[in-house]
């Protein structure tokens, strides 16, 4: 792999993660008060990162004819269907039981909590299990 | 003001500011590579080193496991920083119970790779690129999100 372009996204890593523990998504209990309807802080969160993302997506393509260390611009595109509106239910779920989503079970070892290492088991162990049953 | 601390009882700036921070990572990563940078492909993509079922050997997981692991090594890193420098180096911990951390990180990791992503797939790219699809996902795991958060809350605390 091509050394500037890791590096590259390694330091977009490296803000992704700062991101989340400043803004406290790596503890669960903050999470849950969210859900539980005790602090609305997580909008701001997420919020504050579409707005972002959004103009970067928006102009980048118009201003650059490609990204500055590859030859295109990726697209993921989404698609509505019975995988996604179960998979989604099920993420819910999930997220409500622990309050711990994969960027967060990532990021937060880095802030010595071992106890997400259950969590990040579990993700892994739903992923491993996601796929072996898929077709 | 009492409204502002009653939506938000530890602060809103930390949030708000975090979540800018969020966003310019997954916006560098764009800019700088091409790449679109959810966080729940890498909980399959590294299954790829491993497992040689023809499900964990397509190219969008074998093309991409390199970086999404160097993605999400920033992610650790980003972390530390913050800790480090903001948090006093005291180490975090949770009390949500180990069980709850297993099934419910089953699920999460289960549904996420079912339905193609999670809070920052979905929630922030997915939105970011106004997606309808996603739009509807992060609409549906946030009602499943709040059902369970709240039943989990009375019957289980």
């Amino acid at each position: 792999m091509n050394i500037a372009r890791s590096m590259a996204t390694l330091l977009a890593g490296v803000l992704f993660g700062f991101g989340l523990s400043y803004a406290t998504m790596i503890r669960p209990e903050v999470v849950l008060s969210f859900l539980r309807f005790q602090d609305f802080g997580l909008m701001l969160v997420m919020g504050g990162a579409v707005l972002v993302v959004l103009v970067a997506y928006k102009l980048a393509p118009r201003l650059m004819t490609r990204p500055v260390l590859d030859d295109h611009f990726h697209e993921h595109p989404s698609v509505w269907n019975r995988d996604t509106a179960l998979g989604a239910a099920l993420f819910g779920v999930g997220w409500g039981l622990c309050g711990v989503c994969p960027g967060p079970a990532i990021a937060g070892l880095g802030t010595g909590n071992w106890n997400l290492l259950w969590a990040l088991g579990g993700i892994a162990l739903g992923a491993l299990v996601q796929g072996l049953r898929a077709k | 003001m009492n409204l502002l601390q009653s939506l938000f009882p530890l602060g809103w700036q930390h949030y708000l500011m975090g979540g800018l921070i969020i966003g310019c990572g997954a916006a560098l990563l764009f800019v700088l590579t091409g790449r679109i940078g959810g966080m729940s492909t890498v909980f399959s993509s590294t299954w790829s080193y491993l497992v040689q079922r023809p499900f964990f050997q397509q190219p969008r997981f074998v093309e991409s496991r390199n970086w999404r692991l160097v993605y999400a090594a920033g992610l650790i890193i980003g972390a530390l920083l913050w800790w480090l420098g903001f948090a006093g180096g005291k180490p975090e911990a949770t009390a949500v119970p180990v069980w709850q951390l297993v099934v419910g990180g089953f699920f999460v990791g289960y549904g996420a790779r079912l339905g193609n992503g999670c809070t920052s797939g979905h929630g922030i790219c997915g939105l970011g690129s106004l997606q309808v699809p996603s739009l509807m996902a992060v609409l549906t795991f946030m009602a499943t999100a709040f059902l369970t958060a709240n039943v989990a809350a009375r019957w289980l605390a």
